[in-house]
């Protein structure tokens, strides 16, 4: 049992005194497989029906592109703007308390049960010119629904429970005598801020943008009542999986979306390993 | 790491750092409008629109046969499907907190990966597995199964989107936990199921229910995976979010989103449950619990 | 591999024979989106019907939803004893699969299309843009609601409809229908995925000045949402609209339902079927029903789908398959 880490020998655990590894690896190996692996793998069994360029003509059209390309760019943008107004809420919740703050908070989660389709609906119903808030935008000329902003709307209303919710516990572990001592020799708030708290909550910020993109980067229900599905301007990229269905063209519709999934899969995968980056420089420059 | 499992109980004292009041409320008013926009409006909008035409028309669309058939059935998938990724999750979480292996990176991001993929997806992946021109299809059609179009469909793509929740809500936790504690209890002798039991389920137990509460919003709530293997059949496979579309699609709006509250419902009281959660750990603060 | 493979397929098989027991007694007509209310009110006729013929207990079950999402439900598997689509090319793809016999327009009368609708224009009260025939919808400042051909089998005829009329128009060629049909989408804000999204954008949400629909829809829309909101107007030329239906064999033939889904199509014939259909706005093909529903249909000159694109089959390849010419539409420059 003596030292064998050294070798590169994948899901070799490290020697630990706790049982059990072999039984909860085995059965997470296997769940992961009937549940996501298998299902995943006719995925690309069907998309590698295709031949090489059948499967750069499916994926590679302008059309595809245009729609991939606003489908990726504006999950990063919303998560991106989900991370910064979800890291602020989260703040606001913890260190801010005011009457009323448990309801606030219990409200935060409404996006993760409501079912996409409804609050497409709603966002929709909302965000139109005959709808309330669709109304007062456009009288400064503002369209946000059935344009890409429109998108941006519902992929933030989807992605910031997700950053909200993995800050939150984090900041409510800060610990005030790091910052105070921080006061004490003299920084300013901001300076505070930027090096106590933010380094203590990146990760966490990090972890939220991850999910609210990988979360919002596929997302259709709520996205298709309120996108206007314009093809080359307001066409996401599941809707064109969806069109590719209606035409009875299974292998096409998968190979789009294995493209989909090996794209984030790399983004998620870059994340997680720049995060235990993250985390290991941390612990080892204390 | 494990210098959060200390119990500190320093005593009150002024604090040092502290917030004018005028930017204090500034910061809570701006937070409260993000919220009101972004969040709030949507669901207030869904009740407005649901009581357009008065609490009769709202209770009188509850009652519609269709939206209890379809809350039964949203009811059963949940019922199998929630309790499978409990189980799962939680074992994962120990494989992955509890020990130190290469390709860990991978693994949590193959247990992350049902959130990435699109819902259309979700559902399309169980097709292509079960459907007439899938790998089992015709084998299954010969001997009368049916998997999709039926429940064991809505279960499955149920559960293959609500993956990863109960793990990624243990995972931080148990490996910010450390494996301390555990090893203490080998040291004492304890069998496995003894320390999952009496170590490391105390600890986790508060993070596992509310893994579960989301698990459970979000199987109930999901609309796009389940829409794809549903075959939308009245009174059959339609689940409540299913339920809503057609109503929405046959101009019947307050029922639509009168049903469709119920489920906003749930997403409250799943967070009410958790407000509970929280003022229980504040009031009765066990050793091992990290929380001041 | 192959015993965990085995394994879920034993779990699940378990799981599956419960579910089915109770199918034997019932008939599920796998519909289109706008036929919902059509069928409630046909169902419970024919199942008092057959009753009173046979003495058979039974139940119709429904499903409705975008014509070729379902057709694809079909293809996979759902147990559908009849499909009642709005297209015929639809039911041509479930027959590629070898579910239905290849001869099944040929099994019933009128091409299999118990009854038919057409394309009319739905606009705001009062008609404030005057919009009269397709030639409005492509003027610069008209706004046009239609879903997208790709997903919604009834934008497919609002398509086909535009495209008869530019090429029937004096000195209409291929060329000037394409141009026409491409003028008309650039004047298309939002593509809803089907019919019913569409109206609901146009009614609900305020967007565009008319509305491209299905003939039932119109009147539907019109009852449903709102008689002082919106007004019908005819085109002098549109297409008419056969939403076909057919008896699924291998379907029938394995659960032993073949009888009751022949009747239940046939009746869509008989006296009183047509009745339902003319009641909902659809046209009905029997004379003496036709006659007594005539004020409510506007004389339109009409042209089939065979005489203008020589049968569905090859319209779907010219237009709306991959690479067609809806797709060369949008993929020139904005």
């Amino acid at each position: 049992m003596s030292a064998v880490y050294s070798g590169w020998i994948p899901f070799k655990p490290k020697p630990s005194v706790i049982p059990g590894f072999g039984l909860t690896f085995g059965l997470t190996v296997t769940w992961l497989s009937l549940i996501v692996l298998i299902p995943l793998a006719a995925l690309f069994a069907r998309a590698a029906s295709l031949g090489p360029d059948e499967f750069i003509a499916a994926t590679a059209s302008p059309r595809v592109l245009a729609a991939l390309r606003l489908s990726f760019v504006t999950s990063i943008i919303a998560a991106l703007v989900s991370t910064v107004l979800g890291g602020f809420i989260a703040w606001v919740l913890v260190r801010h308390p005011f009457p009323g703050r448990r309801f606030v908070d219990a409200i935060i989660d409404v996006p993760f049960a409501l079912p996409t389709a409804v609050a497409g609906i709603a966002l929709t119903t909302l965000y139109a010119e005959t709808g309330w808030l669709g109304g007062l935008l456009a009288q400064i000329g503002i369209k946000a629904a059935f344009t890409p902003l429109g998108i941006l709307i519902a992929l933030v209303f989807i992605g910031l429970p997700f950053v909200v919710r993995t800050v939150q516990p984090v900041i409510e572990d800060l610990d005030h005598e790091t910052e105070e001592a921080a006061a004490c020799l003299g920084a300013s708030r901001w300076q505070t801020l930027r090096r106590i708290v933010f380094p203590t909550i990146a990760p966490a910020l990090v972890t939220g943008f991850t999910l609210a993109f990988a979360r919002g980067v596929g997302e259709y229900g709520s996205v298709i009542f309120i996108a206007g599905n314009l093809p080359m301007v307001s066409e996401i990229a599941p809707l064109l999986i969806v069109i590719k269905l209606e035409e009875f063209a299974y292998a096409q519709a998968t190979a789009i979306a294995v493209v989909m999934l090996c794209a984030s899969f790399a983004f998620l995968l870059a994340i997680n390993i720049l995060q235990r980056r993250m985390a290991a420089s941390r612990v080892s420059g204390r | 790491m494990s210098s959060a499992n200390i119990v500190l109980s320093v005593p009150q004292r002024p604090r040092i750092v502290s917030t004018g009041a005028a930017l204090r409320w500034t910061l809570i008013a701006v937070a409260l409008g993000v919220i009101g926009l972004l969040i709030a409006m949507p669901l207030a909008s869904v009740f407005a629109e649901a009581f357009r035409q008065g609490a009769d028309a709202y209770f009188g669309a509850l009652g519609d046969p269709m939206a209890i058939a379809a809350m039964k059935l949203t009811l059963i998938v949940a019922a199998i499907a929630v309790p499978l990724n409990l189980v799962f999750g939680v074992v994962g979480a120990w494989a992955i907190a509890k020990f130190e292996f290469r390709g860990k990176s991978f693994l949590i991001a193959l247990i992350d990966l049902p959130f990435s993929v699109s819902p259309v997806v979700s559902g399309l992946v169980f097709v292509l597995l079960f459907g007439m021109q899938g790998w089992f299809g015709p084998f299954l059609i010969e001997h009368g199964v049916q998997i999709i179009f039926a429940v064991p469909g809505l279960v499955l793509a149920t559960i293959f989107v609500t993956f990863p929740f109960v793990a990624r809500e243990l995972i931080p936790l148990m490996q910010q936990q450390g494996t301390q504690e555990e090893e203490a209890a080998v040291a004492l002798g304890a069998s496995g199921w003894q320390i999952f039991r009496r170590v490391t389920l105390p600890n986790i137990k508060w993070a596992l229910l509310y893994g579960v509460l989301l698990c459970n919003a979000r199987a109930m709530g999901e609309f796009g995976a389940v829409s794809v293997v549903s075959g939308h059949i009245r009174g059959a496979t339609n689940t409540i979010p299913l339920h809503v579309e057609i109503l929405y699609n046959e101009y019947n709006f307050v029922a639509a989103f009168a049903v469709a509250s119920l489920l906003a419902l749930l997403a409250l009281l799943t967070l009410a449950a958790k407000a509970v959660l929280d003022w229980r750990l504040s009031v009765s603060p066990k050793p091992g619990e990290r929380k001041t | 591999m192959t015993r965990l493979a085995s394994f879920l397929i034993i779990g699940l098989l378990i799981f599956g024979c419960g579910t089915l027991s109770a199918a034997e007694t019932n008939l599920l007509n796998v519909s289109y989106d706008p036929t919902r209310e059509l069928y409630q009110d046909f169902n419970e006729a024919f199942t008092k019907h057959w009753q009173a013929k046979t003495g058979q207990e039974f139940s119709i079950r429904q499903s409705h939803g975008g014509s070729g999402k379902q057709a694809r439900s079909v293809i996979d598997g759902i147990e559908a004893d009849v499909v009642t689509l709005a297209l015929a090319y639809d039911i041509d793809a479930i027959s590629q699969r070898g579910l239905i016999a290849k001869d099944w327009q040929t099994r019933l009368p009128d091409n299999s299309a118990p009854y038919t609708s057409t394309i009319v224009f739905l606009v705001r009260k009062g008609n404030p843009k005057g919009i009269k025939d397709w030639d409005d919808l492509i003027k610069p400042d008209i706004k046009v609601e239609t879903p997208n051909p790709k997903t919604s089998g009834g934008a497919r005829w609002n398509y086909l409809a535009a495209w008869g009329y530019a090429l029937r128009q004096p000195g209409g060629n291929e060329t000037s229908a394409r141009d026409f049909v491409a003028a008309l989408y650039r004047n298309v804000p939002v593509l809803d995925s089907g019919a019913r999204g569409s109206t609901i954008t146009f009614v609900q949400r305020g967007i565009g000045d008319v509305l491209v629909s299905w003939e039932n829809e119109a009147f539907l829309a019109l009852n449903e949402l709102g008689p002082d909101k919106l007004d019908i107007v005819a085109p002098s030329v549109s297409i008419v609209a056969e939403p076909s239906v057919a008896v699924v064999d291998s379907v029938v033939d394995r659960r032993g339902t073949r009888a009751v889904a022949e009747a239940y199509l046939q009746y869509l014939y008989s006296p009183e079927g047509q009745e339902i259909a003319a009641k909902h706005y659809y046209r009905p093909r029997l004379p003496e029903v036709k006659a007594n529903y005539a004020d409510r249909f506007p004389a339109i000159a009409l042209f089939t789908v065979d005489e203008v694109f020589g049968g569905w089959a090859k319209a779907q390849i010219t237009h709306f398959a991959e690479g067609g010419v809806f797709d060369s539409i949008y993929a020139g420059p904005q």
